[in-house]
């Protein structure tokens, strides 16, 4: 892509079967975002008459609002209207919530604000300046109150309530057991437990969150441009609080967006407030996040208090595990959690054997901002646990590290395999992943080092992690929150639809909708070459469109871009919708080349006849005449081309009475190690050497996989080394820049060496599976039992920050 | 993140910026590089009435040797110092401190003596000149002075320049023969600001022994620190005296305390930084290998 103008693609990038799928095709993307043509929401100005709205926000973390005097921001020059929470309270629903507790929650504080940085009041100005200006002219009186900012002191019954209604912090409870994991602890030749807890980190795009919302009268509508992300399950929520039926609130998603890794699903309360407001002020109101509102008013990934008990016997065959899981979920239980503690749950075995469980979930509000989707969704948390344990137990066995977790995996010949929990994992050769690993590492070698190093009184270790990476959601895992005769009375519910629609248009051009709203990921890339493959074209040739526009999209509850459902869900809608486009093309050329549909092939942008290929017709011109001349088609054929393929996999059925769910589709692996050496004068982690071999079913495209894989290590890295969402005892966010809240950038990552052991899924398309959390939902644990081999504890808690591990280094341990 | 209102003065001379900054006084904010600047007009930490520019004024550029001083102009660019041959030969250390300032985007626009006037007590050009017993000068109407680094500043963010002055220029004392320099930091990334920062500077005589040696130390107290280390003089330039010598000023230093850092820390990082960087300047002095 050396010449600017030209895109196309070397024929070269093809594989050397012939395919484009499994080819290093570079994005199609890019060439629009590296020249800064690719548009954004903030270069969005869909109508005309928008003003810009700016909102003041709660200095407390928890306090009653006493009275609120807009008088003097309304008549300030500029000012075209202030709204208060009961404002918007008055004219909207409270936002549903899948858990069933008294809690009403607006998108703006109604009566109390409950974190520092919830939104207060609503000014629309004709621009940014100005509405700021006006924020300072708005008069709030508070009385302060006791806030509930530890999550353990949240949930006792002498802390301050956030909602009163509820009567306790505790907002939701469940307790699991599959097989007989009290009687797996009673046969145990060792236990090991460990307490820890978890930070508060999140996604920091470059891109904050960005609205235009317009609402229309008669009959009442709302439109909203927006960076949303997705699950699109959310809209009926916005419905709900809007009082409009699904066909009246549109959305419609930005052609790029900034990047997200989950968090901008968080945005839809914001979207839900600015329709309000665009209704009660009647204008269009434009609102783009700045960075400090970002940092204290968007979403994050939950912390969690959290302890694992570890069954074994003396040969290291883990034989029970338990969970205890206290989720802080902020200030609201906003959809879709509580999911961030059920995406693992029918996993919770990870990659190994074990059928004896036991899981305890409690969800806890406190004062600080509500949690929701964070790269790795629950995982991070989840795999802390289940490795940490596995390599306490290592330890007190006087067993290998990586030897206890190749005893305990699930075997090669047991795919598909059926998880305690329900999961139904696809394929995978996790003893193959894992001497891949040992093998990039050196792992001989490396110990040989650990040894001389700590001879010399250094503080180096090695850790190890493992995971099986779910993706490509069952929208029914969210109900695992409701008990089973909850949820037979709530009605059934199961899968997950993608959709995808391809057209060719009277120029015999083709254009495939993918509704998928990507945010940097390259939907349109491997879009463009799955629908190549199958129609005989080059990536080149066909225009992929990812946003979403819910009034003219074929969308459903599933669509979005989230738990890595495009390489495990949504390739199946391309190739289903490119597959009965090609048929539909391969029938009109076969009646006019007088032979047979299956004597024709596409290939070279041509339709063909098997090994004659001189008697060949152009492509576009034979898809183009299903457009031209409909009587001259084969009977009974529709005409024009426009192909819409909604797929579930059938794989995602409903919970059982046993609360057990398939909850995706696939199933990849990934096996990191990490070794690291501590600085005892300075407790600088320096991560020496870092290995990651990923199963993630057949490649799609290679360059987009490596840089997945990149991107969820340096989000995992950022957790174990650096990020904390912070608050004080008092509430007040200590993190609220980014000189504060510390992202890593390119110095601070750690040289990654990445390898494949790939099984190919037997339940997507073309054998693919999700893999885009990756290493962000291991590099916190692999460092961390690093850290511990290091320091010879297992009291450490991430972030590994400098002063935090040289308080660890100096009071001593360092391993012997 | 948007400033509060502001009126903008750009002041094409040195006279044009006094006016200005006499006439609006500490309702002014002088610009210079904004490296600063910006995001605290942004987060409307900064509110001034006035915002004087004195990007254009040319007689505030430049790096000359004036006298035993290399004179840098208070507009001079971060980056065009750490370019700079006359600063490489002859202001070693301030060459040495550069690479920890931000970001290579950050020092092409940056300016020395906009860090300066900043005074945030972790920044590693004032705790340079302070280390090197620099000077500050400065302009108001009709007057000039020039201050020692080591009275300039007065706190966090504060020194002791009036609201109708304008920093001008700083001036570094020239690197003598037989003298070493070193710098180093930590911080939890790169171009962050430091946790803290350590400066040294140290003459070795002959016979091995130190002439002289200076130990600055940033982000540790509220302003660049000087540890007295006039004991150590005529000690030998050993890896022993550089650890003996960061133990005192360790014992010495009462550090500040912040969510990133304990006081305890802090200390501990006197006696880390002060050892690394005493023994470099040492071996750099012609020092044997100690």
């Amino acid at each position: 892509m050396s010449d600017g103008r030209s895109r196309t693609v070397p024929r070269r990038a093809m594989t050397a079967g012939g395919r484009w799928v499994g080819a290093p095709v570079p994005r199609k993307e890019d060439e629009a975002l590296l020249t800064g043509r690719a548009r954004f929401i903030d270069d969005m100005e869909p109508v005309p008459g928008i003003r810009h709205a700016a909102l003041l926000r709660s200095p407390h973390a928890h306090a009653e609002i006493l009275s609120i005097d807009v008088s003097k921001a309304a008549s300030h020059p500029g000012v075209y209207g202030v709204l208060t929470g009961a404002d918007i309270a008055a004219g909207t629903r409270p936002i549903p919530s899948a858990v069933r507790v008294p809690i009403d929650y607006y998108p703006m504080a109604v009566g109390k604000v409950r974190y520092a940085g919830e939104p207060v009041a609503l000014v629309a100005a004709g621009d940014r300046y100005v509405a700021e200006d006006a924020l300072e002219l708005i008069e709030v009186e508070y009385r302060p109150l006791p806030p509930a900012i530890d999550v353990k002191a949240a949930a006792r019954d002498d802390s301050p309530l956030l909602h009163e209604a509820v009567g306790s912090n505790v907002v939701h409870h469940r307790t699991f057991r599959y097989g007989d994991p009290d009687k797996a602890f009673e046969e145990a030749d060792r236990i090991v437990r460990l307490d820890w807890t978890f930070p508060r980190y999140s996604s920091t795009p470059m891109e904050t969150y960005g609205a235009v919302a317009q609402f229309e009268p008669a009959p009442d509508r709302y439109t909203i441009w927006s960076n949303f992300q997705g699950p699109f399950i959310l809209h009926a929520l916005m419905c709900g609080a809007l009082e409009v039926p699904g066909n009246r609130l549109r959305l419609i998603t930005a052609p790029q967006s900034g990047g997200s890794f989950g968090i901008k699903q968080g945005i839809f309360p914001y979207l839900v407030l600015l329709a309000a407001a665009s209704r009660l002020l009647g204008m269009p109101l434009k609102w783009i996040e700045d960075r400090l509102e970002h940092l204290v008013g968007s979403s994050s990934a939950s912390n969690r208090e959290d302890a694992v008990e570890a069954a074994f016997k003396d040969d290291g065959t883990l034989i029970g595990l338990k969970f205890f899981n206290t989720v802080d979920v902020g200030a609201y239980i906003r959809a879709p959690e509580p999911a961030s503690v059920y995406r693992m749950h029918s996993a919770s075995n990870g990659a190994y054997g074990v059928g004896n469980i036991h899981v305890d979930n409690r969800l806890v509000t406190t004062n600080r901002l509500p949690i929701g989707l964070n790269r790795g969704y629950g995982g991070p948390q989840f795999f802390f646990a289940l490795e940490r344990a596995m390599e306490a137990g290592a330890r007190a066995l006087g067993l290998d590290i990586a030897e206890i977790r190749r005893r305990n995996f699930i075997p090669k010949d047991a795919f598909p395999y059926r998880a305690p929990a329900g999961s139904l994992y696809d394929a995978g050769d996790y003893e193959a992943g894992l001497d891949k690993a040992l093998d990039l590492a050196d792992y001989a070698a490396l110990c040989a080092e650990r040894g001389r190093a700590r001879k010399e009184g250094r503080l180096f270790g090695i850790g190890m992690a493992t995971a099986v990476e779910p993706s490509g959601s069952n929208m029914a895992y969210v109900t695992l929150a409701q008990t089973p005769e909850e949820r037979a009375r709530a009605g059934g519910r199961s899968g997950g639809l993608a959709t995808c629609t391809i057209s060719i248009d009277p120029s015999g051009a083709v254009t495939v909708k993918t509704v998928s709203t990507p945010a940097g990921q390259g939907h349109a890339t491997v879009a463009a070459q799955i629908v190549a493959d199958a129609l005989g074209l080059t990536p080149d040739d066909i225009d992929v469109v990812t946003e979403v526009d819910t009034l003219t999209s074929a969308w459903s509850l599933a669509s979005g871009n989230y738990a890595n459902r495009f390489s495990s869900v949504v390739i199946g809608a391309i190739g289903e919708a490119a597959q009965r486009v090609a048929d539909k093309v391969r029938a009109v050329a076969a009646e006019d080349l007088e032979v047979a549909v299956q004597d024709i092939e596409l290939a070279d942008g041509t339709a063909r006849i098997v090994g004659v290929p001189e008697r060949s017709l152009p492509f576009r011109r034979v898809a183009a005449r299903t457009h031209w001349h409909p009587a001259g088609l084969p009977e009974g054929m529709a005409p024009g081309v426009f192909e819409t393929a909604i797929v579930s996999p059938p794989e995602l059925g409903p919970p059982d009475d046993r609360d057990r769910v398939a909850s995706a589709v696939t199933f990849g692996f990934i096996y990191d190690l990490a070794a690291v050496e501590i600085d005892p004068g300075t407790g600088k982690v320096e991560v020496k050497k870092y290995v990651s071999v990923h199963d993630v079913g057949n490649v799609l495209n290679p360059l987009i996989v490596e840089g997945q894989i990149v991107g969820g290590f340096a989000h995992g890295v950022g957790g174990a080394l650096l990020e904390e969402m912070a608050y004080d005892a008092d509430g007040n966010p200590i993190s609220g820049t980014l000189a504060d809240y510390l992202c890593v950038t390119a110095p601070e990552m750690p040289r990654l060496t990445i390898g494949h052991v790939d099984t190919p899924s037997p339940h997507t398309a073309l054998g693919s599976k999700g893999m885009g959390d990756g290493c962000s939902m291991l590099a916190p644990v692999a460092i961390a039992n690093a850290v511990a081999d290091a320091l010879g504890r297992e009291d450490i808690d991430p972030p590994f920050t400098l002063n935090r591990v040289w308080n660890l280094a100096a009071e001593g341990g360092g391993a012997g | 993140m948007k400033p509060a209102p502001f009126e903008y003065c750009r002041a094409d001379t040195l006279d044009e910026a006094l006016d200005l900054v006499a006439e609006f006084g500490s309702d002014a904010a002088v610009l210079a590089g904004g490296m600063s600047l910006g995001p605290m007009l942004n987060m409307r930490l900064a509110r001034p009435a006035a915002i004087v520019d004195v990007n254009p004024v040319a007689d505030l550029s430049g790096i000359r040797l004036v006298g035993d001083a290399v004179e840098t102009g208070a507009l001079c660019r971060q980056a065009d110092a750490l370019d700079s041959a006359l600063v490489g030969d002859d202001v070693p250390l301030l060459a040495r401190a550069l690479p920890f300032v931000g970001h290579f985007q950050t020092r092409n626009r940056g300016t020395l003596g906009g860090s300066v006037c900043h005074a945030d007590p972790s920044a590693e050009i004032p705790l340079a000149l302070a280390t090197l017993g620099g000077d500050v000068v400065l302009r108001q109407k009709g007057g000039m002075r020039a201050v020692a680094a080591n009275d300039f500043f007065a706190g966090i963010f504060t020194t002791v320049r009036e609201p109708d002055e304008i920093v001008t220029a700083l001036r570094w004392p020239r690197s003598k023969p037989k003298t070493g320099h070193a710098f180093d930091e930590i911080a939890q990334r790169h171009g962050d600001f430091a946790i803290g920062a350590a400066a040294a500077v140290a003459t070795v005589a002959p016979d091995g022994s130190l002439a002289a040696v200076s130990l600055g130390l940033g982000g540790i107290e509220d302003r660049p620190l000087l540890a007295n280390l006039a004991d150590f003089v005529g000690a030998p330039a050993t890896a022993r005296t550089a650890s003996e010598a960061a133990a005192l000023a360790a014992d010495l230093v009462d550090p500040m305390e912040d969510p990133r850092a304990s006081a305890a820390y802090r200390r501990q990082l006197v006696r880390v930084l002060g050892a690394r960087v005493l023994e470099r300047a040492f071996e750099r002095a012609g020092a044997r290998q100690c």
